[in-house]
């Protein structure tokens, strides 16, 4: 007789066979088995016990992006699944390669409303890339096999494998598929031949060529492609919240991020090329905005893109190129390259035209901001954590103003640096990320730019990030507010700033502390990254700077109420060394105990 | 699907096929040339889908399956059903002292001018499969 093995052992061999090297989970009455292996295998994959299921399904999509490879998480029925649907929800919407493994009640009592049950494959369903209940041990195994070919090809996404807990408990012998193969799942790979002539010959016609880059640049590995690609064309290239460093930040040709938090130039540029080639991205309602609008101007648009379905969703495009980024980019430059290529090349003369257009746009310089004496401006920190890191750190946010300020001034120079939840915008994001990224580069500086709103959504984090020692750097930009749900207010409900303000907000330094970290007051951003361990490094910010206003512009200049009643957050001379020797005075403005001059962090 | 994108389904048919790994749906749905192609998209990225076709696009045959219980309880009334049934080239399953049921089958449309051909207030239940469809000619 072959020899048995329970459901719970097949899995985790299956895991292995998958080269996992680290879940992310929270035990719980449905998978106390399969927990029972893991502990039965002190040596084998790696357990990072979050605070609760949405930090788990974060810290593994964080993981899952610093690490280029899929991210697991292991959460119990019920209430385990449930919690975790927010972080499966963001990453289906960010596209990012995950398998959720999730424990369920008992076979004969599925259907019977028993305890910590719930329809875990119907709750999914609109949210993950592929989901299913196993109903025996034997399907395991290729059960496995299946949700990782999934969640890895094609446009990469979750998948949910259910596992009632009589399954996990049941044996059958271990059989484990060397492939899958599903006819009714091909995706694309290369592009078709054709498709690529049609785009060459809009090339050669362009005047005035534009290179929109998404994060399906980054997902695809092909940011050397793309760089390449753009670097013969010679033309502008913008990056999608999500494609944040798949050109260099620095490259002379990368005119910012567009959209309605990206540069003056980039959305200019988008709106007045004349050839749009767009790339792994899928113009999203935060890019192109009103889609009527858009088409308003004319330009051709070449579309490429693994997902059929992102191509002519909110925009018409004239030539769509259905296939992995990185292939087509490669057949593109097969033909662009070399001598023979030239002629597929936009006319030198019409792209420096171009750029003279464009260089009238960037002369606005409109990231610009004043430095203020008195108060630590947000782009300020931003710009401090760029240059303490080099522009190299893995980086990641929670939702709001910080995230636009973050992806704006940050500068990301590299690939799967920049981890955000672009799609669904999921508050409480930033810190198990970090610590996902953190474990999937344990050498690399990773930072957590978030705000005091979105951090205390997930904030239990900290004792995971305690527990495994992740000396991930928080810098919370704390202004007191839902900055961006106040910005917003203020722009479209009369200032009425309904329910935003963030009153009996804790001491996030001594809530740093008490998770036992090296003191969390540092007076300037570098010197947060250089100590070990993750301080709660406190910023104080200019309540309103840097905001878009509605008509484009940006704010300039200090607030002009100065910092208003219950406006202010923490006052900068926390900032201040951790020595606490000389703490600065505070003119009285915050509610601080300290009185005396505010200070800056210069 | 349909409900998270929010399109609208008119009717589905869903049995099994030839191949029993397979089964086979006919969705009426409706919508501008965009829309549709959107639905198409999004259906074929279902992961369980082999295939997606509009076969409205093509030569094609389309039949849905009408049950109606009527109220036929006097001569007059039973002649006339008679009649009416003979003209739509449907069957009568079901005889009782006071009701029909009356069976016909073919596109939609028929169907609806079946109905209100019937009198309105002999008609005490009526079901509908939805349409079935399949193209005409090669396979």
């Amino acid at each position: 007789m072959t020899k048995q093995y329970t459901g719970a052992q097949i899995l985790l061999k299956a895991l292995k066979q998958e080269k996992v090297e680290v879940v992310f989970g929270y035990p719980g009455g449905a998978v106390l088995h399969i927990y029972d292996e893991l502990a039965k295998d002190p040596q084998g994959i790696k357990h990072i016990l979050c605070r609760h299921e949405q930090g788990v399904a974060h810290a593994a999509d964080g993981y899952a992006r610093a690490a280029a490879k899929p991210g697991v998480c292991l959460v119990t029925s019920g209430p385990g699944l449930t919690n975790a649907v927010t972080g499966i929800a963001s990453a289906n919407m960010d596209s990012v390669p995950m398998v959720i493994i999730s424990g369920q009640v008992p076979s004969h009592a599925i259907g019977e409303d028993a305890f910590q049950e719930v329809d875990s494959v119907g709750i999914t369903r609109p949210c993950v890339k592929y989901n299913m209940l196993v109903k025996r041990a034997e399907d395991i195994a290729p059960a496995i096999k299946k949700a990782f070919y999934l969640a890895t090809s094609g446009r990469p996404g979750p998948v949910l494998v259910d596992i009632p807990k009589d399954v996990s408990i049941a044996t059958a012998p271990w059989n484990y598929p060397a492939k899958v193969e599903l006819r009714s799942y091909q995706p694309s790979v290369k592009g078709h031949p054709m498709q690529v002539k049609r785009a060459l010959q809009l090339l050669a016609a362009a005047k005035r060529p534009y290179v929109y880059a998404g994060g399906g640049v980054i997902n695809a590995d092909a940011a050397a492609e793309l760089r390449q690609l753009v670097e013969l064309l010679g033309c502008p290239c913008t990056n999608t919240l999500m494609g944040l460093g798949a050109l260099p930040a620095s490259h002379k040709q990368f005119i910012g991020m567009l959209g309605m938090h990206g540069t003056y130039e980039a959305n200019m540029a988008m709106q007045k090329c004349d050839l749009l080639l767009a790339v792994g991205a899928r113009f999203d309602d935060r890019v192109v905005g009103n889609p009527e609008h858009f088409a308003q101007d004319q330009r051709r648009i070449v579309h490429i893109d693994v997902d059929p379905s992102s191509i002519s969703k909110r925009v018409a495009v004239d030539v769509p190129i259905v296939g992995d980024v990185k292939q087509v980019l490669q057949q593109l430059l097969k033909e662009l390259k070399g001598a023979a290529g030239r002629r597929h090349l936009p006319a030198k003369k019409d792209v420096a035209a171009w750029w003279e257009q464009v260089g009238k746009w960037q002369a606005k310089d409109c990231l610009r901001y004043r430095a203020s004496a008195k108060l630590i401006k947000p782009q300020y920190v931003i710009e401090r954590l760029h240059k303490a890191t080099r522009g190299r750190a893995y980086v990641t946010s929670d939702v709001g103003q910080h995230q636009m300020w973050a992806a704006q001034y940050y500068g990301f120079e590299e690939p799967r640096r920049w981890i955000n939840s672009g799609g669904l915008g999921a508050m409480g994001f930033g810190l198990p990320a970090a610590i996902g990224a953190q474990l999937a580069q344990p050498k690399a500086q990773v930072a957590c730019v978030t705000g005091e709103a979105s951090i205390v959504m997930c904030i239990q984090e900290l004792s995971t990030a305690k527990q495994y020692r992740t000396p991930i750097k928080v810098i919370n930009l704390n202004n007191r507010y839902m900055g961006m749900v106040r910005q917003w207010q203020e722009f479209f409900h009369g200032s009425r700033y309904s329910e935003s303000y963030m009153d009996a907000l804790p001491d996030f330094v001594s809530l740093a502390e008490s998770f036992g970290r090296p003191g969390g007051r540092r007076r300037r951003a570098e010197g947060g990254l250089r100590a070990q361990g993750p301080p709660g490094v406190h910023g104080f910010q200019d309540r309103r700077q840097g905001e878009r206003l509605p008509d484009g512009r940006r704010r300039q200049g200090p607030d002009r109420d100065g910092p208003g009643r219950g406006a202010v957050g923490r006052c900068a001379a926390s900032w201040r060394s951790a020595s606490r020797t000389s703490p600065a005075r505070c003119r009285g403005w915050c509610r601080c105990s300290r009185r005396g001059p505010t200070t800056s962090i210069r | 699907m349909f409900s998270a994108r929010a399109y609208n389904i008119d009717s589905l048919t869903v049995a099994s096929t030839e191949d029993e790994t397979l089964s086979r749906m006919t969705i009426v749905t409706h919508g501008s040339d965009d829309v549709i192609e959107q639905i198409i998209k999004q259906i074929n990225k279902i992961v369980d889908v082999a295939s997606v076709t509009d076969i409205t696009e093509q030569r094609h045959v389309e039949r849905e399956l009408l049950l109606v219980k009527v109220r036929a309880a006097n001569a007059e009334v039973r002649e006339e059903m008679h009649r009416l049934v003979a003209v739509f080239r449907g069957r009568i399953n079901d005889v009782t002292d006071r009701s029909f049921i009356i069976e016909v089958t073919g596109t939609g449309g028929k169907l609806d001018a079946f109905l209100a051909a019937l009198p309105q207030t002999s008609i005490k239940e009526t079901v509908r499969t939805g349409v079935a469809g399949v193209t005409r000619g090669r396979p």
